[in-house]
């Protein structure tokens, strides 16, 4: 019956698949109609729900990419901070208030002997009571206490004060004895696991364990850095990391991260977690902290052909200069040794400087540019006034010890320079597609490096591959540099549930990598995309509202006739050039601003109604500085922090002023002495000269209580979630 | 066929298709990986057919090397846009379409079921997007598809 058919084939159909479609359409237009329909009915819903994957796959794009954007313009206000604060160190005469507030900071290498420390960090008064339902740790560990405590944390358990400082202790000891560089190999048939970036996710680093087994004498691992900030259980990892460190020191390999460092803590929540969980002793686990975190181990090599290291490379990157380095020492700036010294000397009238208090080069010229004009003249006065001071000196004395004096001291601030930059790209840096090298304008620290830099550093040190972190990818992982360089990022479900995979690289002698990719699901709230992506909005609400000045100002610029409409387009561009955060604002358009517009246009001034962000108790303050606050409240709480020398929570109102005037230096604003008081009333309700930090940060909605809470993660305030159940224990 | 349009216009168009793409180009280099593509024409607001795709990659491709660059997709997908050629599917269409699938107006669809018309008939489901749809179709009490819920909840308007 179908020869006959043949003869109605179009002509045109040259194509066999159209051959067979238009035969099948000629049997199927023999099927009762029924079916006609069904097949359309079909091919609709396929097509709409084809439809409805594609834009969910772009909503989960665009969220990545708003919490990317963010979390890295956050670590960028963080390094300027830094570069602000050892600024002003470099530039205030010894008498300006200034310095004193923020002196301490720096003071990475207390002038101390050790027996002091000893006594300081000693854990033997601490009791346990008998109520302590946790482990116990007696010393030397042994393998049992290890798994003990991966049990104990799994169940939600608290290691007891007194034996984290005892592990703290042992493992500052242990540290110590450690290069700068580790050097391993796979021997005959150990592979070696490596894992990235964790970030306090205690989940990820137990699934890596069920998967892959704990460390032992047969499985060595490498941890590549990152332990704390942003996840809950930071303070667990390290526990856990150090534990296996002092059972099994010739197989695990520990290197540092970013994040291992007292200021990034400050503002990423790591040292919030810590004074939660520990009331009592918090302040000197967190100092233990910092002097073990500046001693741990900068890189690990496998078998001399696989570097390790947790941020990547500069093309001056030399691992010679890095294993020589005294690592615990390399800072910021000028410890505090070296600072009396100098203002010893200079009293003595017998000291001479090339430069008066030497400016640092590089990365502190971009933040110069921050800095207001006003700051600008001081500071040349000041420094003019160092100049003839000196002069005047180098005159009256001309002491062959002092000469000597003055090369050692130079020769050691370029030393330190150079040795800062090091390590800064060691930590910082991340690979960019392009050749070449420059500077890492996005995170603020260490560079971004080209594919020749790759192949030049890897066939200097003879080397083969380098594996690295610092990045998320939605994998787990990446190669780039043609396979020459491994990306490894251990946090799943980093930015938000669903987010990315989590994966560990297996090392055996042939050196070739293994990845193993997992992902943590034991979030109670499962979110669909469309929920994240209304969360990564809502915090970009919040943003564009910080910038609501600059924002109408450029619209203006856009509007020239005053309209108060502006297109499409012109929109995008602006908030772009305000914002620098990258991201396809038209894109987001239809999602960020919900007033109506007339044919294209946006009425802007409707659109900031919009965003504006309810305070009831403020409206006394002035708009332009609430806006400020809101803008800068990482910054802003970070300072608090700072100031709040005894971890207490309170500052005083003088330090609560003083902050301020160092701020209107940094914002670039004026606040007066009126504002500050306004400030100051608002939140010290009982009058008595204190001001509580977290109830300042909330009275201001700079954070919402119940959203910090709620959500599993702060970009902002970067704290661990649920503190409320935390608070209770009086024990630990 | 020719077209009158204002530079403004076009340049809008123009804009629009280059944020889409570039939200898939990992390297920042103008090019994204060709199985992309139909993610990027989907979330434009077009609703092509497969066919459709296949004929739009084989006018954009570059000699097979998987990859598109900007150059070719921007003119090809501004005349898509611009004739809207794969017009989008309105709701009371798609409600009659599960409608018709539903031959015992229950209201509601069994899992087999649409199953078997998403893998047997028109431009059929892999496995993968079948499980994907059940996954997120399918209520988690009653594990049916109660399509008119789910017409509501899933219709995304305007630009993504």
């Amino acid at each position: 019956m179908l020869h006959s058919e043949f003869s109605r084939i179009p002509d045109h159909s040259s194509d066999t698949v159209a051959l067979v479609q238009s035969l099948l359409d000629q049997v199927q237009s023999r099927l009762p109609c029924g079916s006609q329909h069904t097949i359309k009915a079909a091919v609709l819903i396929q097509r709409w729900y084809r439809q409805y994957v594609a834009r969910t796959e772009m909503r989960r794009r665009c969220t990545w990419h708003i919490f990317q954007s963010i979390e890295y313009s956050g670590e960028q206000a963080q390094i300027k901070l830094y570069n602000f604060l050892g600024y002003l160190m470099d530039n205030f005469t010894p008498s300006s208030n200034e310095r004193k507030l923020i002196s301490h900071i720096f003071r990475e290498n207390d002038v101390c002997r050790d027996a002091e420390w000893e006594r300081y960090f000693c854990y033997k008064n601490i009791e346990v009571p008998e109520i302590y339902s946790g482990p116990h740790l007696t010393f030397p560990l042994t393998v049992e206490q290890a798994m003990g405590l991966v049990e104990a944390f799994r169940n939600k358990k608290q290691l007891h004060s007194r034996y984290i400082l005892q592990l703290l202790l042992e493992t500052w000891k242990l540290l110590r004895k450690l290069p700068n560089i580790n050097r391993i190999s796979t021997c005959q048939s150990k592979e070696i696991t490596i894992c990235g970036d964790l970030h306090g996710q205690l989940e990820d680093l137990l699934l890596i364990f069920y998967k892959n087994g704990m460390p032992s004498l047969e499985k060595p691992y490498v941890f590549n850095g990152d332990f704390v900030d942003r996840g809950h259980d930071s303070i667990e990892i390290l526990i856990i990391l150090f534990a296996f460190l002092l059972l099994y020191p010739s197989n695990v390999y520990l290197n540092r991260g970013n994040h291992e460092d007292h200021i990034v803590n400050l503002r990423y929540g790591f040292t919030k977690e810590v004074l939660t969980k520990y009331k009592m002793h918090g302040k000197r686990i967190l100092k233990l902290l910092q002097k073990i975190f500046s001693w741990l181990p900068l890189a690990t090599v496998i078998d001399q052909r696989v570097l390790v290291i947790h941020g990547g490379i500069s093309d001056s990157t030399d691992l010679g200069i890095i294993a020589r380095v005294d690592r615990h020492k390399v800072s910021r700036t000028w410890s505090d040794e070296e600072w009396s010294n100098s203002k010893f000397l200079q009293r003595r009238a017998s000291m001479t400087y090339p430069k008066p208090f030497g400016t640092r080069s590089n990365f502190q010229n971009r933040s110069l540019q921050d800095f207001s004009d006003r700051i600008r003249e001081k500071v040349e006065d000041e420094v003019e006034l160092c100049r003839r001071r000196t002069l005047h000196l180098e005159e009256q004395n001309q002491n062959d010890e002092n000469e000597q004096c003055v090369s050692i001291q130079s020769v050691n601030s370029d030393n330190a320079k150079e040795e800062w930059k090091q390590i800064l790209d060691l930590l910082w840096s991340d690979p960019m597609v392009q050749d070449g090298c420059i500077p890492n304008e996005v995170r603020g620290g260490g560079c971004y490096w080209g594919p020749d830099v790759t192949e030049y550093f890897l066939n200097r040190h003879n080397l083969q591959l380098l594996i690295r972190s610092h990045e998320c990818k939605q994998e787990g992982y990446e190669f780039c540099h043609n396979r020459k360089v491994l990306t490894l990022f251990s946090a799943s479900n980093y930015y938000d549930v669903g987010s990315n995979r989590g994966a560990y690289v297996k090392l055996g002698p042939d050196l070739v990598p293994y990845m193993v990719q997992y992902q943590a699901t034991s979030m109670t709230r499962e979110l669909t995309v469309r929920q994240r992506f209304r969360s990564a909005l809502k915090v970009l609400r919040e943003q564009l509202f910080a910038h609501k000045s600059d924002l109408l100002s450029t619209f203006r610029v856009y509007d020239t006739e005053n309209t108060g409409l502006i297109n499409l387009s012109d929109w995008a561009e602006a908030v772009e050039s305000v914002m620098h955060l990258g991201l396809p604002w038209r894109m987001l358009r239809s999602q960020l601003v919900t007033c109506k517009s007339s044919e294209g246009m946006i009425s802007y001034y409707e659109w900031f109604n919009e965003l504006t962000i309810k305070k009831p108790q403020t409206d006394h303050i002035d708009e332009g500085l609430i806006e400020t606050l809101y803008r800068h409240r990482s910054t802003i709480e970070t300072i608090f922090r700072i100031v709040d020398t005894d971890n207490s929570g309170f500052i005083t109102i003088e330090d609560f002023r003083q902050t301020w005037k160092l701020l209107s230096i940094y914002l670039k604003m004026e606040i007066t002495d009126e504002a500050i008081s306004d400030l100051a009333v608002t939140i010290d309700s009982n009058n008595d000269g204190c001001i509580d930090i977290d109830e300042f940060m909330e009275a201001f909605r700079l954070t919402d209580k119940k959203s910090r809470l709620e959500r599993g993660r702060s970009m902002f305030m970067g704290t661990a979630t649920d503190l409320t159940k935390l608070e209770g224990d009086p024990n630990i | 066929l020719i077209f009158l349009l204002s530079e403004a216009m076009a340049s809008d168009v123009h804009k629009k298709i280059k944020a889409a793409f570039k939200a898939f180009d990992y390297e920042a280099n103008n090019t994204v990986d060709v199985r992309e593509i139909g993610t990027i024409v989907f979330s434009l607001g077009c609703f092509p057919s497969q066919a459709d795709l296949h004929d739009f990659i084989a006018q954009v491709e570059e000699d097979h090397t998987g990859f598109i660059h900007l150059e070719k997709f921007l003119p090809v997908m501004t005349n898509v846009l611009l004739e809207k050629r794969f017009p989008p599917i309105p709701e009371d269409k798609l409600l009659q379409a599960f409608e018709v699938l539903d031959k015992e107006k229950k209201g509601y669809l069994e899992q087999e079921e649409l199953t078997k018309y998403m893998m047997q008939e028109g431009e059929v489901f892999t496995q993968e997007e079948m499980d994907e749809m059940l996954t997120a179709l399918t209520d988690q009490k009653d594990n049916v598809i109660y399509y008119k819920d789910v017409i509501d909840e899933l219709i995304i308007d305007n630009d993504i």
